[in-house]
């Protein structure tokens, strides 16, 4: 594919959020009180191109989608987009370039006015953009309408979305976001709300739109199947950072980052005979607020190494998870010579654990790494000393991987040297 | 991490009691209706299927076929002006016309459920433990607190959840923790049969696929039966031992998923499987209109106006339920019986033009 | 017209789709409140005489003339026809309720729409001022504001609707407040600001329209609150003088001499009309609120009737 000019070039991006009343969040960690929805993210979208954000929930596709129109504040980094950049824009700037960039929503139901018409929802976009004349508003919107395929228009126009079915809602949020004209439109998770059945027919419409007006899109999904039908570009995203941008080709044929990996292996498959039981990573996505140290990922990471930046909280995740396993007598006894879980609470890289005796404390993390050798936590751990009736516990120190070159993609995970000679942040 | 083997001491206790192989659950002809202000809804219209000992059965469909209606009639869960009739046997004894109270000491003991949404289910005001203690005491009111404890433990302990958390409260777990929660709770009662909708349409991918895996673990150790309804065909393919694809109101095809997946017979189950978005799709299809209204839906077959093998016998004649080639079941004129279909019946049928206007 | 459509739909759905008591307490409430609005409207035509007319061709009326041909419900010790005061009573009280509920929505609404959109140090100083007048007693409060405004408008139905407008101001913006806080948080008002809609077009056209719909509930039953408080100003003496229009609560005060005397019809009449009216209105207020609730609704079902299996 011959390269198109840059359309956005995002470098940088940070978008936080002030925690509302976080005592817990100023009392720990990194950055008191503040939620890194988007941090430090550089990408840009070309001409023409389908660049696709895909990750699970809070992982901050949504919010960099919003920064992108301005409606969540850059704390730091530029959005240029034609020249300008959007993060220094005045509030009336921000509104004219809405005719440029626009935007899809998830959940079609909630995206429209309970109380507009299709011909009022539709319309009211060219009208706040100054259209005064009905009649030119009336003839765009029939126009757009037709395009999205709600044919005939005179049975939609006059309807209020309560009458509608959830394919039709979104070809109206498709209407009003393309009634002004714009050349990207950045549709946040456009079909997981709707049927099965409905989904490929919305997912062809926007190509088709894409197609005939020469959109560029911003994909964001947690859906690796349709991202890959639909993408050019794939960015991997997890709580807040790229982890994995590439072709999507590659992102597909090499899957080189962990939990681009994960998620490969966790996309149901409607063949029953390629079932096979599955290496799934373990735990959830933690809490945004309190990240884990070092690799965002390195908690639910099989791979993770010395470095991944292994912590106090995983101690106690790997107890909790052993005591699964024990019987409840094993558990009172094992527990009362640990004692309270709250001091592995915090994101320290050296804690003491037991209070039963150095000797019970360390027999117990003995047992549990004989039963399972290959939890990655050990790898991390760099010392076991006897510190009064426990033990202290220190761990490697870790490194939180930038993104680097590896193989035509650009990945964040300390098991791919930067193989490049020059800067490649970016993509 | 995968699963570790299932503890025998905790694969005996949670063992439904349940012998012999005949079905669990028997349904026959079942129809619930809904009453609604512009007359009665068909959402299950002559629903027949078997469920075996330990067998998990997938219910696929589009949205508004009637797949949570059958899984709510099954457990007599019904809103107010709703019907059922039709027969649905639990190991030989009709549910449908039992007393209440003999109905409400099946739910739970016998019959579990697990929903979409764990945490409208649950008590934000309780503990973890005050939801065990009150579902064994409910079903068990005699069994010592002692013992109650030890089998609510066990039953989170069978779902990767520590017994550290035994008293939290229920926001103060992920997701994914609740869903493990809800499935405990339904299990700890050790039910022989479990409708499941749609556990896990709520969670994240690695969430959905870490409780698919579960289901799978149920279905492997485990005598207990589980009705699975889901849209999402990938998790029948690997969760489900048989499914059935639900159209308005009917179950037109079913049999064992490597059966009915490798070679779909009902029309409207290959539409179904070549809509759906997998990693290996290459070209999007998709099944034009959308499902019938159900208080007024179409003579013969309820697909034909969207099928596109639709014959003219389609459009006046109810297909016939039979044995699938391959085993299963199926209803649908192309597959047969071709002797009952009338002269001049197999002429492809003229269907109106579907748009958007129609479209789900 | 589009909202005028809206409204009517609104007002017709309670019927059709409903069942239950909430259907029939607002059929009841409407049908009293309608007799009452139709006197009102009607007065000079229903009502037998003027509502000061103390004599009729020249003739004097009786003084506590009992109920006769003449005059249905008697007369009262200034002559006046109780009848024609009763009916005429409706004219003011309807017109005061109106008037006032004007000022609370053109007040109350635009308020509470403002201080929940933008929040901020507003909103709060909106949100003490208006918990202040709330948190006041009612009745002392309307007293007050009666006092101050009698002096500057007279005892006009102006100044008493604007007093009855104070003290029901605060439960106006408190819901539309709180609907607007939770309404701006929708992902319709998040399109709304990716059109490039500016904060005055978010609140006129995307979040009013959203947001009023509680306001016939709490309007109605205020208005049955309202009718209270008038009649209650009216017998302490406040507000509209009965020389200036016909109103129950004054005439109330007046008849309080009269039950010793044997005298029942002057408080009989006035007194039925302020109770009826009153039920009226809160049948109608609940009616309206468990019917448009959708938590409280009962749908009108119609019976599901199985066929046979035969013809499936
Ligand atoms: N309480 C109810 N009253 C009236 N009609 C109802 C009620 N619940 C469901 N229906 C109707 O019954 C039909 C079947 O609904 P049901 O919820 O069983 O479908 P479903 O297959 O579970 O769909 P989904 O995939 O969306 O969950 C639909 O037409 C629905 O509108
Ligand atoms: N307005 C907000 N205020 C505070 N935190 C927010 C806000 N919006 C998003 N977040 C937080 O930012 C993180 C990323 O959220 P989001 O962008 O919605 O992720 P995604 O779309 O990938 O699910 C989450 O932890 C979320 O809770
Ligand atoms: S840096 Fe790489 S290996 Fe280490 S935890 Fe992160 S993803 Fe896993
Ligand atoms: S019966 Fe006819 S219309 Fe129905 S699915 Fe079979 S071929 Fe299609
Ligand atoms: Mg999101
Ligand atoms: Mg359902």
């Amino acid at each position: 594919m011959p390269t198109k000019p840059d359309l956005i070039d995002v470098r940088d991006l940070s978008v936080h959020f002030g925690l509302r009343g976080g005592t817990l969040g100023r009392l720990v960690g990194r950055d008191a009180g503040v939620v890194r929805a988007v941090d430090g993210i550089s990408v840009t979208l070309r001409e023409g191109e389908v660049l696709g954000l895909v990750g699970e929930s809070g992982s901050g596709k949504s919010t960099f989608g919003r920064a992108l129109l301005g409606l969540a504040p850059a704390t730091s980094g530029t959005i240029g987009f034609d020249g300008a950049d959007l993060t220094s824009m005045s509030r009336s700037e921000l509104r004219a370039l809405r005719q440029s960039i626009q935007m899809v929503f998830q959940d079609p139901s909630a995206a429209l006015n309970p109380s507009m018409t299709v011909a009022e929802a539709v319309g009211d976009a060219l009208r706040v953009h100054g259209m005064k004349s009905s009649v030119e508003r009336r003839e765009r919107v029939v126009e757009a309408l037709e395009r999205v395929g709600l044919s005939p228009v005179q049975l939609f126009l006059d309807k209020y979305p309560r009458d509608l079915s959830g394919g039709q809602k979104q070809r109206v949020v498709l209407a009003r976001a393309i009634v002004m004209g714009p050349r990207v439109l950045v549709a946040d998770e456009p079909i997981s709300m709707l049927d099965m059945s409905v989904r490929a027919k919305i997912l062809q419409l926007m190509l088709d739109l894409k197609q005939d007006l020469g959109l560029s899109y911003v994909y964001i999904t947690h859906d690796l199947a349709s991202a890959k039908f639909f993408c050019d570009r794939i960015a991997i995203m997890y709580l807040g950072r790229i982890v994995e941008i590439g072709d999507t080709e590659e992102i597909f044929a090499n899957p080189r980052h962990p939990y681009t990996k994960a998620l490969l292996r966790a996309a149901p498959d409607p063949d029953p005979a390629r079932a096979v039981a599955k290496d799934l990573p373990r735990g959830e996505v933690p809490d945004a607020a309190v990240p884990p140290l070092g690799c965002s990922f390195h908690p639910r990471c099989p791979e993770a190494v010395a470095q991944c930046g292994w912590e106090a909280r995983d101690l106690r995740t790997l107890l909790e998870t052993h005591w699964t396993r024990r019987t409840p007598e094993e558990y009172d006894a094992e527990s009362a010579a640990v004692g309270s879980l709250d001091a592995l609470a915090r994101p320290d890289t050296s804690v003491h654990v037991g209070r039963g005796g150095a000797d019970a404390v360390r027999s117990i993390l003995d047992r549990i790494r004989d039963e399972e050798p290959d939890e990655p936590l050990w790898r991390g751990v760099a010392d076991v000393t006897d510190d009064g009736a426990g033990v202290r516990v220190d761990f490697h120190p870790g490194v939180d991987p930038a993104l680097r070159r590896a193989g035509g993609v650009d990945v964040a995970c300390v098991l791919y040297p930067d193989d490049s000679p020059d800067d490649s942040a970016g993509g | 991490m995968t699963q570790p083997e299932l503890d025998p001491v905790l694969e005996a206790e949670f063992q439904p009691d349940v012998t012999g192989d005949g079905p669990v659950i028997s349904a026959r002809d079942v129809r619930v209706w809904y009453g609604t202000t512009r007359g009665a809804i068909r959402a299950v219209d002559g629903v027949s299927f078997d469920l075996a000992p330990g067998e998990t059965l997938g219910l696929v469909g589009e949205s508004g076929c009637g797949k949570s209606t059958l899984g709510r009639g099954l457990m007599g869960l019904l809103p107010a002006g709703a019907k059922r009739d039709g027969e649905v046997r639990f190991r030989g004894e009709d549910v449908l016309t039992m007393s209440p109270r003999d109905a409400h000491r099946l739910r739970g003991s016998q019959l579990g459920m697990i929903f979409q949404e764990p945490m409208t289910r649950l008590n934000p005001l309780l503990r973890v433990s005050a939801h065990f203690e009150e579902a064994i005491r409910q079903h068990e009111p005699k069994l010592p607190k002692r013992e109650v404890t030890q089998r609510a433990l066990d039953a989170l302990r069978m779902m990767g959840i520590p017994p550290t958390r035994y008293r939290s409260y229920p926001h103060e777990f992920s997701g994914g923790m609740r869903q493990r929660l809800m499935i405990a709770l339904a299990l700890v009662l050790r039910p022989a049969f479990i409708v499941a909708d749609e556990p896990t349409t709520a969670l994240d991918v690695l969430v959905e696929a870490q409780i698919v895996q579960i289901l799978n673990d149920l279905r492997r150790d485990f005598r207990t039966s589980l009705l699975l309804i889901t849209h999402n065909v990938g998790i029948v393919a690997e969760a489900c031992d048989r499914v059935a694809v639900m159209y308005a109101g009917r179950i037109v095809e079913q049999g064992r998923v490597a059966d009915v997946f490798a070679a779909p017979q009902h029309p409207y189950t290959r539409e179904l499987l070549r809509s759906t978005i997998s990693l290996r799709t290459t070209g999007l299809n998709f099944i034009p209109g959308s499902p019938p209204d159900l208080i007024d839906p179409p003579p013969g077959c309820r697909f034909a106006p969207r099928c596109p093998q639709a014959m003219a016998v389609c459009a006046t004649t109810d297909p016939i339920t039979i044995e699938r080639p391959g085993g299963g079941q199926v209803e649908c004129w192309a597959v047969g019986p071709t002797d009952l279909i009338p002269a001049g019946g197999t002429a492809r049928l003229q269907q109106e033009e579907l748009a958007v206007a129609d479209e789900a | 017209m589009a909202a005028l459509r809206r409204v009517l739909r609104a007002l017709a759905t309670p019927f059709t789709q409903t069942a239950g008591l909430g259907r029939w307490m607002l059929v009841i409430g409407l049908v009293i409140t309608g007799i009452f609005v139709l006197l009102a409207i009607f007065a000079p035509w229903i009502a037998p005489y003027g509502f000061a007319q103390a004599s009729a061709d020249g003739v004097d009326f009786p003084k506590a003339g009992a109920p006769s041909g003449e005059h249905w419900f008697g007369t009262d010790r200034l002559l006046f026809d109780v009848m024609s005061r009763t009916i005429w009573g409706a004219r003011t009280a309807i017109e005061v309720v109106i008037l006032s509920i004007l000022i609370c929505v053109v007040i109350g609404v635009p308020l509470g729409l403002v201080s929940g959109y933008y929040g901020g140090w507003l909103d709060r100083v909106l949100l003490l001022v208006m918990d202040a007048l709330f948190a006041f007693p009612s009745f002392l409060l309307a007293i007050v504001f009666s006092f101050l405004l009698t002096d500057l408008f007279g005892g006009s139905v102006l100044a008493v609707a604007m007093s009855l407008s104070a003290i029901y101001i605060p439960q106006y913006y408190r819901v539309v407040r709180n609907t607007t806080v939770s309404a701006k948080e929708a992902t319709y008002v998040e399109a709304a600001r990716a059109i490039g809609a500016k904060d005055g077009v978010i609140m006129r056209r995307y979040l009013f329209g959203n947001v009023i719909q509680s306001v016939p509930v709490i309007g109605t039953l205020n208005a049955a609150d309202a009718i209270l408080t008038l009649a209650g100003l009216g017998f302490l003496g406040l507000g509209i003088q009965s020389t200036d229009a016909a109103e129950w609560g004054h005439d109330l005060n007046r008849a309080l001499a009269d039950a010793g005397a044997g005298v029942w019809w002057t408080g009989l009449y006035p007194g039925l009309a302020i109770v009826l009216l009153v039920t009226g209105l809160t049948l109608v207020g609940e009616g309206l609120n468990e019917t448009l609730n959708p938590t409280l609704r009962k749908r009108r079902l119609l019976p599901v009737v199985m066929t046979t299996r035969e013809d499936r």
